[in-house]
């Protein structure tokens, strides 16, 4: 095991898979010559070449619709986007294609691309610049989407992606890339798609969260341990869809009380999605109604103070554990 | 993977095609002919749900360049899609059975009218966004250049489709690695006049269709889509070109269609009923019949001979599609991803296409080598025609 950033994960991840499997490639604006926005893909046009290192125009239709073309015919093209805000330019592409090939070809044709990229708000970019695409994506059938929160889990389950057969949409929060974690040095190191795992034990009060709230989840329960003596679980659901909620509820049935969180707008969302699923499930577990933490139901502001007013922070999260919790005194 | 003797073989050109080939194109032609009428009047009768546009009158643009294509080749087709499927050899009764939601059709069921796939005769598809297809036939012929073979993809859609996003983003993609040879795509603009019920001068401000083309460095050139033998004509030579330069190239057929747009467009208020019956005197199927009675001799008696064939394999594939089963409700669930939750991917594609990992199987080694060397090939089948130099291309 090895001490890595999330940005070196990713950036192995391919490297490895594109050295194992001569069929990946990657294409993008500015991936070769410049060596990516993000420097994920620093090096790899030496490495391996313009005809596997595609430097595409700024034209994301073009881009995910030829990966589509490769991917049905041989090839497993990774597509980053340069950030997912601009994947619905290319939204015909992603959602009335590649989701739907399999489904009305009867099976005849496989879809094996990854499209992958920087999403997310707080870095103060405004509003076309900091979107959160887990529901969004998450909504349609026929894509597999996947929002890691760790490094390790974005070297395996980005491996995983690449090595599927299906269009993967690859949620990487920017705010993410610098933090730091223990990756597995193995290059055959995956983590397979479809599963949620638990981030941290706990007794009283469930949270459940993906990406980077994730981490303020983790930090909130730090700090409701410490204050409030709360033992708070929380459950990382790093793959969107397939939607793997078992963990979740099997978590409910012992804490009988749930906190959701996300960072995109509140109506139709990820948070929705889990609430509802704990009431299929676990209706007469819970002690007390599903809480959501979310960001503020508008187009993110640039100035500074509005835009931290925007998405949720550690103390959102730790009134929601404590109203669910009772522990308000109410 | 192709070797050089297969990239070799050449087709033959206008007018030395033998009469029989002729003879069955003309009886492949008569056969969409009658089946699209069939289909008429299934959707009339309530049997076919959706829409269903038909391609009666613009034959000759499909045939004539399917019936230039290897069988390795890969077609892309828009919503009106039964010609492409019928003439690239799928079986009719498979083809109704789609239209009719039948379990046996060629997409199971699940793509209907607008849908059709039969990848195993290179059909990759009809596709119901117009002009969306454009970009994956670029990148598929990118894939057939990368993976060392000499496959060509062809790609039709209609004059509509190039006011869209997606086709000025694939012909600029296709355009830049075709100066690579890394695309051998050939664009085929089903030009019928009207993007439903928009003419060409009221949906294009430049009418010149294959002009607009060449803004992307794509060469192209206009020919008569109600002449079969121009089409094969031009299929030939254009096949033969991209196969070896890995440049795409740009037909604009100049076509009509004698139907309205979809089954559903009766009244046709955008032209006049002299238009269309002026159009009937272009008919593709008379134009060959004459073309072949001069020709090769075809009678009365052989025409009749299609017609009676054409009549009774579109009544078996109308029977088929009748009595054929509706798919199993589970059906519903199946083919909406691969991957099962959980479980580690195995990594084998079904496309095709694939050349499977590197570790598969002996003589990993050769197996590069000759990889690199049909690369190797590639360039300089590129290289040698950018010096014009095609003499040598031929070894």
């Amino acid at each position: 095991m090895a001490e890595k950033s999330y940005r070196d994960a990713v950036r192995d991840a391919i490297f490895e898979e594109m050295e194992r499997d001569d069929s990946v490639v990657i294409m993008g604006e500015d991936i070769g010559v410049y060596e990516g926005t993000f420097r994920i893909t620093a090096g790899m046009l030496d490495k391996f070449g313009e005809n596997r290192v595609i430097d595409t125009p700024i034209a994301e239709a073009g881009i995910v619709g030829t990966a589509i073309g490769m991917a049905m015919t041989g090839m497993r093209p990774i597509v980053e986007m340069m950030t997912f805000n601009f994947a619905l330019v290319a939204a015909d592409q992603i959602l009335n294609h590649a989701a739907k090939i399999r489904y009305f070809s009867g099976g005849q044709l496989d879809i094996p691309m990854v499209i992958r990229g920087p999403h997310g708000a707080g870095v103060g970019l405004s509003a076309q610049h900091s979107q959160s695409f887990e529901a969004f994506f998450g909504h349609f059938p026929g894509l597999v989407v996947v929002a890691p929160s760790t490094p390790a889990d974005a070297k395996g389950l980005l491996k995983s992606a690449i090595r599927g057969k299906d269009p993967v949409i690859f949620l990487e929060n920017a705010a993410l890339y610098a933090i730091k974690g223990e990756v597995p040095d193995d290059s055959d190191f995956t983590v397979p798609i479809g599963t949620s795992t638990i981030a941290r034990k706990g007794a009283d009060v469930t949270i459940v969260a993906s990406g980077k709230m994730v981490h303020l989840s983790l930090a909130a329960a730090k700090t409701l341990e410490e204050e409030d003596g709360i033992d708070c679980e929380v459950v990382d659901i790093r793959a969107i869809r397939p939607l793997d909620v078992a963990p979740v509820i099997e978590s409910v049935r012992k804490t009988h009380r749930a906190v959701v969180v996300q960072e995109q707008w509140k109506p139709f969302g990820f948070a929705a999605e889990i609430a509802s699923s704990i009431m299929d499930e676990a209706f007469d577990e819970l002690d007390a109604p599903v809480i959501r933490v979310t960001g503020a139901d508008v187009p993110m502001p640039y100035a500074r103070n509005l835009e931290l007013l925007a998405v949720p922070h550690e103390p959102d999260v730790i009134q929601a554990v404590r109203d669910v919790a009772y522990a308000n005194g109410v | 993977m192709a070797k050089r003797a297969e990239k070799k073989k050449t087709e033959p050109a206008l007018g030395e095609i033998a009469a029989p080939e002729w003879e069955r194109i003309l009886r492949e032609m008569v056969l969409v002919r009658k089946f699209e009428e069939a289909s008429e009047k299934a959707f009339r009768k309530g049997k076919i749900g959706g829409y269903l546009h038909v391609y009666s009158g613009q034959e000759a643009v499909v045939a004539g360049i399917t019936s230039a294509l290897r069988k390795d080749d890969i077609v892309y087709a828009g919503y009106r899609d039964h010609a492409h499927a019928l003439l690239l050899g799928s079986d009719p009764k498979d083809v109704m059975a789609e239209l009719y939601g039948k379990a046996s059709g060629v997409s199971k069921g699940k793509g209907g009218s607008m849908h059709l796939f039969d990848v195993d005769r290179g059909l990759y598809g009809g596709y119901g966004i117009v002009g969306g297809h454009l970009p994956l036939a670029a990148g598929t012929a990118y894939s057939l250049r990368y993976s060392g073979t000499d496959r060509v993809c062809v790609c039709f859609f209609g004059d509509g489709a190039m006011n869209i996003g997606s086709f000025h983003e694939a012909l600029n993609m296709a355009g830049l690695w075709g100066k690579r040879g890394m695309c051998p795509v050939i664009f085929v603009i089903e030009n019928n006049g009207y993007a439903m019920g928009t003419s060409v001068d009221r949906h294009s401000a430049v009418t010149d269709l294959s002009a607009r083309v060449e803004a992307y460095a794509i060469p192209s050139e206009k020919v008569d889509g109600q002449d079969t033998f121009a089409m094969r004509g031009v299929a030939d030579r254009v096949i033969s070109q991209v196969r070896m330069t890995g440049r795409p190239y740009c037909i604009e057929a100049i076509t009509y269609r004698f139907s309205g747009h979809g089954a559903a467009d009766l009244f046709q208020p955008y032209r006049s009923k002299e238009e269309v019956e002026e159009s009937r005197h272009r008919d593709p199927i008379l134009i060959l019949s004459k073309r072949l009675r001069e020709m090769t001799g075809l009678t009365d008696e052989d025409l009749q001979e299609m017609s009676d064939w054409a009549d009774e394999e579109v009544a078996e594939a109308v029977r088929f599609a009748e009595e054929a089963e509706e798919p199993d409700p589970k059906e519903l669930f199946e083919d909406v991803i691969a991957l099962e939750p959980g479980r580690e991917p195995d990594g084998d594609v079904s496309s095709p296409l694939h050349w499977g990992p590197r570790d598969e199987g002996g003589g990993e080694e050769d197996e590069e080598d000759e990889e690199a060397e049909d690369a190797e090939d590639v360039e300089a089948a590129a290289s040698s025609e950018q010096a014009g130099d095609e003499e040598g291309e031929e070894e």
